[in-house]
């Protein structure tokens, strides 16, 4: 029983991160349809990052925080970078993505060097179920609810989150209404990098992440936002929380090298068992 | 406050706009009429700022707002939203004074746009464009896909946004008589080209418009040759 809250609890906290890189897929996704494969990178430098940061002495939550921020700069210049030139395809800038995350690895080789880094956490374990948990990993869920709330907040009640729905329900209205739907497509960028950055400062102090964690953790967040059609965040919480327990009892009472392959046939599956409600969405 | 002059606009090799001039004063409400594809979205798009002339200009003393064709409403989000973003562009979040015009809105405000019938989306359409205080109101079609007693009552509140505001209206507008009827002066559009402007009085009896929609025989053949 406590072998399997234990598990459970792990995948839960890994699976909050796959929700939060997720999200950041879907809201770029929803404002500019690119589906932005830097995600991945950007967990990676928040873990990176924060490492530094605090090592340089700056104190938790300051630490963390610059991180994030820095991280949400980080997106918005992926962003530029994506779909900056006036009259991109979406298809070429999800291209561009893809080869800034192979720039980014090299950069954190280049800054960072090759080994797996985890910055300090929450020190500390607490007994559930007789189970033996790191509070690290319990912050890692209450961080990502805390996110999502605040970002379902941000998309109903702000003047920006309502233009950026617009931007996404419809550009050309959005345009006439005088949105600068690019500047949002921007800011989308900016927001999933802040979303990415959280990913990687908080799961990292518990699964060291190194240059080459971008492809897991961004097919992780893919996976979860595929099953939220890539349009909703909730249903991408719930697909994220549902992946990395799959993958936590896979690696548990299976074989821990599975847990990419058990990522990617529940994507297939997902995508497979899907693509009626996909058909039915574009035909709108 | 709006003067076009020699406005050329095109779409790649095709030509949209060849050439058009029109002014519209201080509160004028003028219609633009013509048949498909003579270039009267083109003309109020450019208007709006949508598009790019390729040469001549437009120049607007003051704000525009556009009515688009199909009303393009933000489906999944709220009247109140709708609106809320049609002051985007000069961070109007008063809502009273398109309430006061438009009163009918105030009892929707928290329906999905998506979710009314299409008069009462062409009338969140109008408060949308009215959210950015525009000086010039221009709309792409008006009474399309509604139903004349719904058109009647958009078309009173056009009047009294005229009168009492003193907004000027461009209207592009399929049904000749509607728009003959509520502005003064018309503008017929026919193949990117102005065919004529006058009184709406003086072109209802001319038959310019019924040319400009159905051609006649043998304009219709020199095109012909001439390609």
């Amino acid at each position: 029983m406590s072998e399997f809250v234990t598990y459970l609890v792990t995948g839960i906290a890994l699976g909050s991160s796959f929700a939060l890189i997720g999200s950041g897929f879907v809201v770029v996704h929803r404002v500019t349809c690119v589906v932005n494969f830097a995600q991945g990178s950007l967990a990676v430098l928040g873990a990176m990052l924060s490492a530094s940061l605090l090592a340089g002495r700056l104190p938790h939550v300051v630490g963390e925080a610059v991180t994030v921020v820095v991280c949400g700069v980080v997106g918005v210049l992926v962003g530029v970078i994506a779909i900056g030139r006036r009259g991109t395809p979406p298809l070429i800038s999800l291209i561009v993505t893809l080869g800034v995350s192979m720039v980014f690895s090299a950069a954190i080789i280049w800054l960072w060097g090759q080994d797996p880094v985890s910055p300090p956490g929450l020190d500390g374990f607490a007994t559930i179920l007789g189970a033996e948990v790191e509070r690290q990993r319990l912050l890692v869920l209450v961080v990502t609810l805390v996110a999502f709330a605040a970002l379902s907040l941000f998309f109903s009640r702000t003047y920006v989150g309502k233009a950026l729905t617009a931007s996404a329900s419809n550009p050309f209205a959005a345009r006439l209404v005088g949105i600068d739907v690019r500047r949002m497509g921007l800011v989308a960028f900016g927001l999933s990098g802040i979303l990415g950055g959280m990913a990687g400062v908080l799961i990292a102090p518990s699964n060291a992440l190194s240059f080459y964690s971008d492809l897991p953790m961004a097919l992780g967040g893919f996976a979860a936002a595929v099953f939220g059609g890539l349009v909703s965040p909730l249903r991408t919480l719930v697909g994220g929380l549902g992946l990395g327990v799959a993958g936590q009892l896979t690696a548990g009472y299976l074989n821990g090298s599975y847990q990419t392959e058990v990522a990617l046939l529940l994507m297939i599956v997902i995508m497979i068992a899907r693509s009626r409600s996909f058909a039915h969405e574009e035909a709108k | 406050m709006l003067h076009i002059t020699d406005l050329v606009v095109r779409y790649g090799s095709a030509v949209a706009l060849d050439g058009v001039s029109l002014n519209v004063g201080r509160g004028e409400m003028v219609a633009l009429v013509g048949p498909n594809g003579a270039g009267k979205s083109t003309l109020i798009n450019t208007v709006s700022g949508l598009l790019k002339p390729a040469s001549g200009s437009v120049v607007v003393e003051g704000t525009v707002a556009q009515v688009p064709e199909g009303r393009q409403m933000f489906p999944d989000m709220s009247v109140e939203d709708n609106l809320l973003l049609g002051g985007w562009s000069i961070r109007n979040r008063q809502l009273d004074e398109v309430f006061d015009l438009l009163p009918d809105l105030a009892g929707m405000r928290r329906r999905k746009a998506g979710r009314l019938s299409g008069g009462q989306q062409q009338m969140v359409a109008i408060g949308r464009a009215l959210m950015a205080r525009p000086d010039l109101l221009a709309i792409d079609e008006l009474s399309l896909g509604l139903a004349p007693i719904v058109v009647d009552e958009l078309a009173e509140h056009l009047r009294y946004l005229n009168t009492e505001r003193g907004t000027a209206v461009l209207l592009v507008e399929q049904e000749v008589t509607l728009a003959f009827n509520l502005c003064a002066r018309a503008c017929v559009l026919e193949a990117g080209r102005v065919v004529v402007t006058g009184p709406s009085s003086e072109l209802a009896e001319s038959d310019a418009v019924r040319k400009a929609y159905f051609g006649d025989l043998a304009e219709l053949a020199d095109v012909e040759v001439s390609r």
